[in-house]
Protein backbone atom coordinates (compact mmCIF):
# COMPACT_ATOMS: atom_id res chain seq x y z
CA UNK A 1 0.00 0.00 0.00
CA UNK A 2 1.34 3.71 -0.98
CA UNK A 3 0.96 6.83 0.73
CA UNK A 4 -1.85 7.46 -1.40
CA UNK A 5 -3.90 4.94 -0.07
CA UNK A 6 -2.39 4.30 3.44
CA UNK A 7 -3.70 7.52 4.82
CA UNK A 8 -7.40 6.68 3.60
CA UNK A 9 -6.89 3.48 4.70
CA UNK A 10 -5.71 4.55 8.50
CA UNK A 11 -8.20 7.22 8.70
CA UNK A 12 -10.87 4.36 8.36
CA UNK A 13 -9.44 2.36 11.26
CA UNK A 14 -7.80 4.49 13.64
CA UNK A 15 -10.10 7.56 13.49
CA UNK A 16 -12.70 5.90 15.28
CA UNK A 17 -10.15 4.28 17.69
CA UNK A 18 -8.72 7.74 18.75
CA UNK A 19 -11.95 9.98 18.36
CA UNK A 20 -13.72 7.33 20.72
CA UNK A 21 -11.11 7.33 23.98
CA UNK A 22 -11.07 11.44 23.39
CA UNK A 23 -14.49 11.33 23.22
CA UNK A 24 -14.79 9.31 26.49
CA UNK A 25 -12.39 11.25 28.52
CA UNK A 26 -13.94 14.68 27.53
CA UNK A 27 -17.82 13.49 27.22
CA UNK A 28 -19.81 13.42 24.73
CA UNK A 29 -20.46 17.31 24.69
CA UNK A 30 -17.16 18.17 23.48
CA UNK A 31 -17.21 15.71 20.67
CA UNK A 32 -15.90 18.87 18.15
CA UNK A 33 -12.67 19.44 20.20
CA UNK A 34 -12.03 15.47 19.64
CA UNK A 35 -12.67 15.84 16.46
CA UNK A 36 -10.60 18.67 15.75
CA UNK A 37 -7.50 16.79 17.38
CA UNK A 38 -7.76 13.55 15.20
CA UNK A 39 -8.36 15.95 12.33
CA UNK A 40 -5.58 17.87 12.65
CA UNK A 41 -3.11 14.67 13.63
CA UNK A 42 -4.23 13.10 10.46
CA UNK A 43 -3.63 16.28 8.78
CA UNK A 44 -0.04 16.61 9.82
CA UNK A 45 0.19 12.98 9.11
CA UNK A 46 -0.12 13.55 5.65
CA UNK A 47 2.55 16.40 5.63
CA UNK A 48 4.85 15.24 7.37
CA UNK A 49 4.64 11.62 5.99
CA UNK A 50 4.85 13.12 2.48
CA UNK A 51 7.67 14.59 3.53
CA UNK A 52 10.25 12.70 5.79
CA UNK A 53 8.66 9.17 4.35
CA UNK A 54 6.66 6.92 6.28
CA UNK A 55 7.14 5.76 10.08
CA UNK A 56 8.16 2.26 11.04
CA UNK A 57 4.67 2.02 13.09
CA UNK A 58 1.71 4.50 11.45
CA UNK A 59 -0.51 3.55 13.80
CA UNK A 60 1.59 3.88 16.75
CA UNK A 61 2.61 7.68 15.15
CA UNK A 62 -0.74 8.37 15.41
CA UNK A 63 -1.91 7.91 18.82
CA UNK A 64 1.34 9.40 20.06
CA UNK A 65 0.58 12.62 18.15
CA UNK A 66 -3.22 13.04 18.93
CA UNK A 67 -2.24 12.91 22.62
CA UNK A 68 0.55 15.18 22.34
CA UNK A 69 -2.13 17.28 20.83
CA UNK A 70 -4.21 16.76 23.54
CA UNK A 71 -1.68 17.88 26.14
CA UNK A 72 -1.38 20.44 24.63
CA UNK A 73 -4.22 21.82 23.61
CA UNK A 74 -5.37 21.02 27.60
CA UNK A 75 -2.04 22.90 29.29
CA UNK A 76 -4.04 26.32 27.39
CA UNK A 77 -7.30 25.91 27.66
CA UNK A 78 -8.31 26.26 31.69
CA UNK A 79 -11.52 26.31 31.74
CA UNK A 80 -11.98 22.94 29.35
CA UNK A 81 -9.11 21.04 31.73
CA UNK A 82 -11.51 21.67 34.46
CA UNK A 83 -14.78 20.19 32.58
CA UNK A 84 -12.51 17.02 31.92
CA UNK A 85 -11.44 16.80 35.46
CA UNK A 86 -14.87 16.91 36.45
CA UNK A 87 -16.28 14.19 33.59
CA UNK A 88 -13.57 11.83 35.18
CA UNK A 89 -13.69 12.87 38.71
CA UNK A 90 -10.17 12.93 38.79
CA UNK A 91 -9.16 15.10 41.59
CA UNK A 92 -5.39 15.59 40.54
CA UNK A 93 -4.48 19.15 40.08
CA UNK A 94 -1.62 18.57 37.58
CA UNK A 95 -2.72 18.32 34.36
CA UNK A 96 -0.10 16.43 33.24
CA UNK A 97 -1.12 13.84 35.07
CA UNK A 98 -3.93 13.39 32.61
CA UNK A 99 -3.48 10.17 31.15
CA UNK A 100 -4.61 9.17 27.78
CA UNK A 101 -5.37 5.80 27.57
CA UNK A 102 -4.64 4.26 24.09
CA UNK A 103 -4.91 0.50 25.28
CA UNK A 104 -6.04 -1.82 22.79
CA UNK A 105 -8.87 -2.28 26.07
CA UNK A 106 -10.09 1.08 26.52
CA UNK A 107 -9.88 1.18 23.01
CA UNK A 108 -11.67 -1.41 22.82
CA UNK A 109 -14.15 -0.58 25.51
CA UNK A 110 -14.68 3.33 24.50
CA UNK A 111 -15.63 2.48 21.04
CA UNK A 112 -18.42 0.17 22.03
CA UNK A 113 -19.79 2.36 24.18
CA UNK A 114 -19.42 4.99 21.45
CA UNK A 115 -21.57 2.72 19.88
CA UNK A 116 -24.45 3.07 22.34
CA UNK A 117 -24.15 6.11 23.18
CA UNK A 118 -24.37 7.00 19.23
CA UNK A 119 -27.69 5.11 18.70
CA UNK A 120 -29.44 6.92 21.34
CA UNK A 121 -33.08 6.92 21.45
CA UNK A 122 -33.26 10.79 21.39
CA UNK A 123 -31.89 11.34 17.67
CA UNK A 124 -33.39 9.61 14.65
CA UNK A 125 -32.73 6.17 13.07
CA UNK A 126 -31.14 8.19 9.95
CA UNK A 127 -29.14 10.50 11.92
CA UNK A 128 -28.15 7.28 14.07
CA UNK A 129 -26.63 5.51 11.51
CA UNK A 130 -25.05 8.81 9.97
CA UNK A 131 -23.09 9.64 13.02
CA UNK A 132 -22.06 5.87 12.97
CA UNK A 133 -20.68 6.26 10.01
CA UNK A 134 -18.91 9.60 10.56
CA UNK A 135 -17.64 9.21 13.95
CA UNK A 136 -17.14 5.13 14.37
CA UNK A 137 -16.14 4.24 10.28
CA UNK A 138 -14.81 7.75 9.42
CA UNK A 139 -16.74 8.21 6.46
CA UNK A 140 -17.00 11.80 5.40
CA UNK A 141 -19.99 13.81 4.85
CA UNK A 142 -19.39 13.60 1.17
CA UNK A 143 -19.47 9.60 1.85
CA UNK A 144 -22.31 9.68 3.87
CA UNK A 145 -24.37 11.49 1.03
CA UNK A 146 -23.63 8.69 -1.71
CA UNK A 147 -24.78 6.35 0.51
CA UNK A 148 -27.87 8.12 1.70
CA UNK A 149 -28.77 9.77 -1.84
CA UNK A 150 -29.14 12.89 -0.34
CA UNK A 151 -27.10 16.24 -0.68
CA UNK A 152 -23.69 17.25 1.06
CA UNK A 153 -25.90 19.86 2.71
CA UNK A 154 -28.49 17.72 3.94
CA UNK A 155 -25.95 15.25 5.50
CA UNK A 156 -24.16 17.99 7.09
CA UNK A 157 -27.22 19.58 8.72
CA UNK A 158 -28.53 15.99 9.91
CA UNK A 159 -25.07 14.82 11.76
CA UNK A 160 -24.71 18.77 13.33
CA UNK A 161 -28.41 18.44 14.73
CA UNK A 162 -27.58 14.75 16.33
CA UNK A 163 -24.13 16.07 17.72
CA UNK A 164 -26.78 18.81 19.42
CA UNK A 165 -28.97 16.48 20.86
CA UNK A 166 -26.37 14.56 22.13
CA UNK A 167 -25.31 17.62 23.87
CA UNK A 168 -28.82 18.57 24.82
CA UNK A 169 -29.50 15.34 26.27
CA UNK A 170 -26.39 14.85 28.04
CA UNK A 171 -25.68 11.46 26.96
CA UNK A 172 -23.12 9.39 28.78
CA UNK A 173 -20.30 7.48 26.97
CA UNK A 174 -20.98 4.46 28.66
CA UNK A 175 -22.94 0.88 28.45
CA UNK A 176 -26.18 1.64 29.57
CA UNK A 177 -28.41 -1.03 31.51
CA UNK A 178 -29.08 -4.67 29.84
CA UNK A 179 -33.14 -4.04 29.09
CA UNK A 180 -32.17 -0.30 27.42
CA UNK A 181 -28.65 -2.90 26.10
CA UNK A 182 -31.49 -4.71 23.88
CA UNK A 183 -33.35 -1.53 22.97
CA UNK A 184 -30.72 0.07 21.06
CA UNK A 185 -28.75 -2.77 19.85
CA UNK A 186 -31.29 -3.04 16.78
CA UNK A 187 -30.11 0.16 15.40
CA UNK A 188 -26.12 -0.71 16.66
CA UNK A 189 -26.50 -4.11 14.45
CA UNK A 190 -28.13 -1.89 11.12
CA UNK A 191 -25.29 0.21 11.51
CA UNK A 192 -23.02 -2.13 10.93
CA UNK A 193 -24.99 -4.40 8.40
CA UNK A 194 -25.03 -0.74 6.31
CA UNK A 195 -21.67 -0.42 6.90
CA UNK A 196 -20.47 -3.55 5.74
CA UNK A 197 -23.38 -3.44 2.56
CA UNK A 198 -21.32 -0.30 1.98
CA UNK A 199 -18.04 -1.77 1.37
CA UNK A 200 -19.91 -5.16 -0.49
CA UNK A 201 -22.06 -3.31 -2.87
CA UNK A 202 -20.46 -0.37 -3.37
CA UNK A 203 -19.95 0.73 -7.01
CA UNK A 204 -16.59 2.00 -6.22
CA UNK A 205 -13.87 0.03 -7.84
CA UNK A 206 -11.63 0.42 -5.21
CA UNK A 207 -11.54 -2.95 -3.68
CA UNK A 208 -8.97 -2.33 -1.30
CA UNK A 209 -11.24 0.51 0.39
CA UNK A 210 -14.46 -1.90 -0.26
CA UNK A 211 -12.95 -4.66 1.96
CA UNK A 212 -11.86 -2.25 4.74
CA UNK A 213 -15.32 -1.25 5.02
CA UNK A 214 -16.12 -5.61 5.27
CA UNK A 215 -13.71 -5.81 7.99
CA UNK A 216 -14.38 -2.61 9.93
CA UNK A 217 -18.19 -3.92 10.04
CA UNK A 218 -17.14 -7.41 11.39
CA UNK A 219 -14.87 -6.01 13.51
CA UNK A 220 -17.43 -3.87 15.44
CA UNK A 221 -19.68 -6.55 15.27
CA UNK A 222 -17.08 -9.04 16.62
CA UNK A 223 -16.78 -6.42 19.46
CA UNK A 224 -20.70 -7.07 20.15
CA UNK A 225 -20.06 -10.30 20.29
CA UNK A 226 -17.05 -10.09 22.52
CA UNK A 227 -18.82 -8.50 25.41
CA UNK A 228 -21.08 -10.66 27.20
CA UNK A 229 -23.53 -8.03 27.84
CA UNK A 230 -24.25 -7.48 23.72
CA UNK A 231 -23.40 -10.77 22.73
CA UNK A 232 -27.24 -11.64 21.50
CA UNK A 233 -28.11 -14.28 18.86
CA UNK A 234 -29.39 -11.72 16.41
CA UNK A 235 -25.41 -10.14 16.68
CA UNK A 236 -24.07 -13.63 15.72
CA UNK A 237 -26.47 -14.17 13.03
CA UNK A 238 -25.61 -11.19 11.34
CA UNK A 239 -21.73 -11.67 12.19
CA UNK A 240 -22.08 -15.26 10.65
CA UNK A 241 -23.93 -13.85 7.27
CA UNK A 242 -21.25 -11.39 6.64
CA UNK A 243 -18.84 -14.05 6.88
CA UNK A 244 -20.51 -16.46 4.27
CA UNK A 245 -20.63 -13.49 1.89
CA UNK A 246 -16.89 -12.37 2.25
CA UNK A 247 -15.81 -15.51 1.69
CA UNK A 248 -16.58 -15.15 -2.01
CA UNK A 249 -14.50 -11.50 -1.76
CA UNK A 250 -12.27 -12.59 -3.73
CA UNK A 251 -13.93 -14.90 -6.17
CA UNK A 252 -16.46 -12.02 -7.25
CA UNK A 253 -14.49 -9.10 -8.67
CA UNK A 254 -12.17 -10.00 -11.67
CA UNK A 255 -8.71 -8.04 -12.16
CA UNK A 256 -10.08 -5.08 -13.52
CA UNK A 257 -12.59 -4.91 -10.26
CA UNK A 258 -15.81 -5.72 -12.85
CA UNK A 259 -18.31 -8.10 -10.95
CA UNK A 260 -18.35 -11.94 -11.77
CA UNK A 261 -21.99 -12.79 -11.16
CA UNK A 262 -22.63 -15.72 -8.50
CA UNK A 263 -23.10 -18.69 -11.25
CA UNK A 264 -19.92 -17.64 -12.95
CA UNK A 265 -17.52 -17.73 -9.61
CA UNK A 266 -14.57 -19.74 -9.26
CA UNK A 267 -15.15 -21.92 -6.20
CA UNK A 268 -12.20 -22.39 -5.64
CA UNK A 269 -11.72 -18.76 -4.70
CA UNK A 270 -14.24 -19.07 -1.88
CA UNK A 271 -12.46 -18.64 1.75
CA UNK A 272 -13.21 -21.99 3.80
CA UNK A 273 -11.88 -20.01 6.53
CA UNK A 274 -14.90 -17.77 6.62
CA UNK A 275 -17.01 -20.40 5.58
CA UNK A 276 -16.36 -22.14 8.54
CA UNK A 277 -16.41 -19.01 10.64
CA UNK A 278 -20.30 -18.45 9.02
CA UNK A 279 -21.27 -21.60 10.13
CA UNK A 280 -19.79 -21.77 13.84
CA UNK A 281 -21.27 -18.24 14.48
CA UNK A 282 -24.57 -19.39 12.54
CA UNK A 283 -24.59 -21.88 15.34
CA UNK A 284 -24.00 -19.77 17.72
CA UNK A 285 -26.94 -17.86 16.57
CA UNK A 286 -29.25 -20.55 16.98
CA UNK A 287 -30.60 -20.17 20.47
CA UNK A 288 -33.29 -17.68 22.34
CA UNK A 289 -37.05 -17.33 21.32
CA UNK A 290 -36.67 -14.52 18.55
CA UNK A 291 -35.59 -15.39 15.11
CA UNK A 292 -34.21 -12.14 13.08
CA UNK A 293 -33.79 -11.38 9.75
CA UNK A 294 -29.78 -12.12 10.37
CA UNK A 295 -30.93 -15.24 11.25
CA UNK A 296 -32.40 -15.86 7.84
CA UNK A 297 -30.12 -13.86 6.09
CA UNK A 298 -27.43 -15.53 7.34
CA UNK A 299 -29.10 -19.41 6.77
CA UNK A 300 -30.01 -18.07 2.72
CA UNK A 301 -26.33 -17.00 2.86
CA UNK A 302 -25.35 -20.55 4.18
CA UNK A 303 -27.04 -22.43 1.29
CA UNK A 304 -25.53 -20.20 -0.84
CA UNK A 305 -21.74 -21.48 0.21
CA UNK A 306 -23.37 -25.03 -2.08
CA UNK A 307 -22.50 -24.41 -5.59
CA UNK A 308 -24.34 -27.37 -6.67
CA UNK A 309 -28.31 -26.75 -7.91
CA UNK A 310 -30.34 -29.08 -5.27
CA UNK A 311 -34.10 -29.68 -4.94
CA UNK A 312 -33.29 -29.28 -1.37
CA UNK A 313 -31.03 -26.14 -1.90
CA UNK A 314 -33.65 -23.89 -3.51
CA UNK A 315 -36.79 -25.43 -1.30
CA UNK A 316 -34.59 -24.17 1.56
CA UNK A 317 -33.64 -21.08 0.01
CA UNK A 318 -37.34 -20.38 -0.98
CA UNK A 319 -38.91 -21.04 2.84
CA UNK A 320 -36.07 -18.59 3.88
CA UNK A 321 -37.42 -15.77 2.15
CA UNK A 322 -41.00 -16.37 2.13
CA UNK A 323 -40.49 -15.67 6.13
CA UNK A 324 -38.19 -12.83 5.73
CA UNK A 325 -40.54 -11.34 3.50
CA UNK A 326 -42.91 -11.93 6.46
CA UNK A 327 -40.86 -10.36 8.85
CA UNK A 328 -39.58 -7.24 6.49
CA UNK A 329 -40.69 -6.65 2.72
CA UNK A 330 -37.64 -5.67 0.54
CA UNK A 331 -37.45 -5.47 -3.24
CA UNK A 332 -34.42 -7.10 -3.79
CA UNK A 333 -35.59 -9.86 -0.75
CA UNK A 334 -39.29 -10.20 -3.92
CA UNK A 335 -36.96 -10.77 -6.52
CA UNK A 336 -34.61 -13.14 -4.93
CA UNK A 337 -37.71 -15.30 -3.29
CA UNK A 338 -39.17 -15.28 -6.67
CA UNK A 339 -35.93 -16.58 -8.50
CA UNK A 340 -35.42 -19.60 -5.78
CA UNK A 341 -39.18 -19.98 -6.73
CA UNK A 342 -38.64 -20.71 -9.89
CA UNK A 343 -35.90 -23.47 -8.88
CA UNK A 344 -38.09 -24.56 -6.69
CA UNK A 345 -41.47 -24.87 -8.17
CA UNK A 346 -40.36 -23.90 -11.54
CA UNK A 347 -40.78 -20.97 -13.98
CA UNK A 348 -44.52 -20.97 -14.52
CA UNK A 349 -45.62 -20.69 -11.44
CA UNK A 350 -42.76 -18.12 -10.99
CA UNK A 351 -43.78 -16.12 -13.65
CA UNK A 352 -46.97 -16.06 -12.38
CA UNK A 353 -45.55 -14.64 -9.13
CA UNK A 354 -42.97 -12.11 -11.03
CA UNK A 355 -46.01 -9.88 -12.90
CA UNK A 356 -47.28 -9.58 -9.54
CA UNK A 357 -44.00 -7.56 -8.66
CA UNK A 358 -44.69 -4.26 -10.89
CA UNK A 359 -41.19 -3.45 -9.83
CA UNK A 360 -40.74 -1.36 -12.96
CA UNK A 361 -38.17 0.86 -12.09
CA UNK A 362 -35.59 -1.85 -11.13
CA UNK A 363 -33.65 -3.05 -14.27
CA UNK A 364 -33.04 -6.36 -12.20
CA UNK A 365 -37.27 -7.12 -12.23
CA UNK A 366 -36.83 -7.06 -15.58
CA UNK A 367 -33.67 -8.86 -15.80
CA UNK A 368 -35.30 -11.98 -13.48
CA UNK A 369 -38.62 -11.68 -15.90
CA UNK A 370 -36.21 -12.01 -18.50
CA UNK A 371 -34.61 -15.02 -17.32
CA UNK A 372 -38.02 -16.41 -16.40
CA UNK A 373 -39.39 -16.30 -20.03
CA UNK A 374 -36.45 -17.62 -21.77
CA UNK A 375 -37.12 -20.54 -23.28
CA UNK A 376 -40.61 -20.15 -22.42
CA UNK A 377 -41.12 -17.33 -24.25
CA UNK A 378 -38.63 -15.82 -26.01
CA UNK A 379 -39.89 -12.55 -27.64
CA UNK A 380 -41.33 -11.53 -23.90
CA UNK A 381 -37.60 -12.48 -22.98
CA UNK A 382 -36.12 -9.64 -25.30
CA UNK A 383 -38.52 -7.50 -24.52
CA UNK A 384 -38.04 -7.61 -20.50
CA UNK A 385 -34.15 -7.60 -20.73
CA UNK A 386 -34.57 -4.45 -23.60
CA UNK A 387 -36.56 -3.11 -20.58
CA UNK A 388 -34.02 -4.03 -18.38
CA UNK A 389 -31.05 -2.35 -20.53
CA UNK A 390 -33.67 0.72 -21.06
CA UNK A 391 -32.79 1.02 -16.92
CA UNK A 392 -29.53 0.09 -15.94
CA UNK A 393 -27.08 2.43 -14.72
CA UNK A 394 -23.84 1.46 -15.23
CA UNK A 395 -21.79 0.51 -18.19
CA UNK A 396 -20.66 -3.55 -16.97
CA UNK A 397 -24.86 -4.13 -16.40
CA UNK A 398 -25.61 -2.58 -19.47
CA UNK A 399 -22.87 -4.51 -21.52
CA UNK A 400 -24.26 -8.18 -19.75
CA UNK A 401 -27.72 -7.10 -20.58
CA UNK A 402 -26.97 -6.54 -23.99
CA UNK A 403 -25.60 -9.99 -24.51
CA UNK A 404 -28.62 -11.52 -23.35
CA UNK A 405 -30.21 -9.64 -25.86
CA UNK A 406 -27.85 -10.28 -28.88
CA UNK A 407 -28.43 -14.19 -27.69
CA UNK A 408 -32.16 -14.19 -28.95
CA UNK B 1 -54.43 1.84 0.21
CA UNK B 2 -55.92 -0.09 2.78
CA UNK B 3 -55.75 -2.90 5.66
CA UNK B 4 -58.07 -5.92 5.48
CA UNK B 5 -58.47 -8.83 7.66
CA UNK B 6 -58.75 -12.31 5.76
CA UNK B 7 -60.19 -14.66 8.52
CA UNK B 8 -60.05 -18.23 7.39
CA UNK B 9 -62.59 -20.92 8.30
CA UNK B 10 -62.84 -24.36 8.02
CA UNK B 11 -64.23 -27.83 9.68
CA UNK B 12 -60.85 -28.23 11.83
CA UNK B 13 -62.21 -31.15 14.19
CA UNK B 14 -63.64 -33.44 11.66
CA UNK B 15 -61.78 -32.80 8.29
CA UNK B 16 -61.87 -36.54 7.29
CA UNK B 17 -58.74 -38.74 8.36
CA UNK B 18 -55.49 -36.62 10.23
CA UNK B 19 -53.18 -35.53 7.17
CA UNK B 20 -50.16 -38.11 7.05
CA UNK B 21 -46.34 -36.34 8.09
CA UNK B 22 -45.85 -35.52 4.29
CA UNK B 23 -49.35 -34.45 3.85
CA UNK B 24 -48.87 -32.13 6.92
CA UNK B 25 -45.51 -30.99 5.12
CA UNK B 26 -46.99 -30.44 1.84
CA UNK B 27 -49.61 -28.19 3.54
CA UNK B 28 -47.26 -25.76 5.42
CA UNK B 29 -45.52 -25.29 2.16
CA UNK B 30 -48.48 -23.87 0.21
CA UNK B 31 -49.13 -21.62 3.44
CA UNK B 32 -45.34 -20.85 3.78
CA UNK B 33 -45.09 -20.04 -0.29
CA UNK B 34 -48.73 -17.74 -0.36
CA UNK B 35 -47.76 -16.03 2.52
CA UNK B 36 -44.21 -15.25 1.35
CA UNK B 37 -45.95 -14.45 -2.29
CA UNK B 38 -48.15 -11.71 -0.55
CA UNK B 39 -45.16 -10.67 1.34
CA UNK B 40 -42.97 -10.25 -1.56
CA UNK B 41 -46.01 -8.46 -3.60
CA UNK B 42 -45.99 -5.86 -0.24
CA UNK B 43 -49.10 -6.65 0.57
CA UNK B 44 -49.10 -8.40 3.99
CA UNK B 45 -49.82 -5.76 6.73
CA UNK B 46 -49.60 -8.98 9.82
CA UNK B 47 -48.64 -12.20 9.07
CA UNK B 48 -51.49 -12.65 12.14
CA UNK B 49 -51.87 -16.10 14.23
CA UNK B 50 -53.24 -19.49 14.21
CA UNK B 51 -55.61 -21.04 16.76
CA UNK B 52 -55.75 -24.05 18.52
CA UNK B 53 -58.85 -25.98 18.19
CA UNK B 54 -59.98 -25.31 21.45
CA UNK B 55 -62.17 -22.33 22.66
CA UNK B 56 -64.65 -21.28 25.52
CA UNK B 57 -67.16 -19.23 24.32
CA UNK B 58 -68.42 -16.41 27.06
CA UNK B 59 -72.31 -15.69 27.65
CA UNK B 60 -73.56 -13.18 30.15
CA UNK B 61 -74.72 -14.44 33.41
CA UNK B 62 -71.64 -16.49 33.78
CA UNK B 63 -72.47 -18.74 31.40
CA UNK B 64 -69.34 -20.31 29.87
CA UNK B 65 -69.40 -23.04 27.14
CA UNK B 66 -66.67 -25.02 25.42
CA UNK B 67 -65.83 -24.53 21.91
CA UNK B 68 -67.20 -21.38 19.68
CA UNK B 69 -68.59 -23.98 17.13
CA UNK B 70 -71.77 -22.34 16.29
CA UNK B 71 -71.47 -24.64 12.77
CA UNK B 72 -68.49 -27.12 13.16
CA UNK B 73 -67.48 -26.66 9.27
CA UNK B 74 -67.41 -22.57 10.04
CA UNK B 75 -64.78 -22.74 12.86
CA UNK B 76 -62.23 -20.17 13.01
CA UNK B 77 -58.02 -21.34 12.20
CA UNK B 78 -56.69 -18.11 12.06
CA UNK B 79 -56.18 -14.64 10.09
CA UNK B 80 -53.80 -12.65 8.74
CA UNK B 81 -53.60 -8.54 7.49
CA UNK B 82 -53.15 -7.84 3.97
CA UNK B 83 -52.92 -4.30 2.82
CA UNK B 84 -54.99 -4.11 -0.88
CA UNK B 85 -56.51 -0.84 -3.12
CA UNK B 86 -59.99 -2.50 -2.68
CA UNK B 87 -61.80 -5.16 -0.79
CA UNK B 88 -62.09 -7.01 -4.48
CA UNK B 89 -58.58 -6.66 -4.67
CA UNK B 90 -58.11 -8.38 -1.22
CA UNK B 91 -60.50 -10.78 -2.49
CA UNK B 92 -58.15 -11.62 -5.64
CA UNK B 93 -55.10 -12.28 -2.63
CA UNK B 94 -57.69 -14.57 -0.87
CA UNK B 95 -58.14 -16.84 -3.68
CA UNK B 96 -54.68 -18.34 -3.57
CA UNK B 97 -55.34 -18.62 0.18
CA UNK B 98 -54.55 -22.97 0.75
CA UNK B 99 -57.53 -23.06 3.33
CA UNK B 100 -59.61 -23.51 -0.09
CA UNK B 101 -57.56 -26.64 -0.86
CA UNK B 102 -59.34 -28.37 2.58
CA UNK B 103 -62.92 -27.09 1.35
CA UNK B 104 -62.15 -24.23 3.90
CA UNK B 105 -63.15 -20.29 3.53
CA UNK B 106 -61.85 -17.05 3.50
CA UNK B 107 -63.89 -14.69 4.93
CA UNK B 108 -62.66 -10.76 4.12
CA UNK B 109 -62.97 -7.66 5.76
CA UNK B 110 -62.14 -4.16 5.55
CA UNK B 111 -60.05 -2.98 8.95
CA UNK B 112 -62.13 0.38 9.84
CA UNK B 113 -59.25 2.63 10.69
CA UNK B 114 -59.24 5.36 13.40
CA UNK B 115 -59.09 8.19 11.64
CA UNK B 116 -62.66 7.12 9.63
CA UNK B 117 -64.31 5.73 13.05
CA UNK B 118 -63.99 9.70 14.64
Amino acid sequence: MDNHELIPHLFRTEYRKIISVLCKLFGIEHIEIAEDIVSDTFLLASETWGLKGLPKNPAAWLYTVSKNKTKDFLKHNAVFKKEIYLNIKQTATNYEKIEIDLSAKNINDSQLQMMFAICHPSISKEAQIGLSLNILCGFGVEEISNAFLISREATYKRLARAKEQLRMEKVIIELPAQTEINNRLETVLTTVYLLFSEGYYSISQNTTLRKDLCIEAMRLNLMLIENEQTNIPSANALLSLMCFHSSRFEARTDQNGELILYEDQDESLWNKDLIVKGEYYLYQASTGQKLSKYHLEAAIAYWHTHKNDTVEKWENILQLYNKLLQIEYSPIAALNRTYALSKANGKQEAIVEAEKLNLINDHFYFTLLGELYRNIDNKKAKMNFQLAHKLAKTKNDKQTLQAKINSF
Amino acid sequence: MKEFLLVFRSDFVHNEAQPSPEQFQSMMKNWQDWMGSLGAQNKLVSSGNRLATEGRVVKPNNIVTNGPYVELKEAIGGYIIVRADSIDDAADLAKGCPILLIKGNVEVRTVVSMDENS
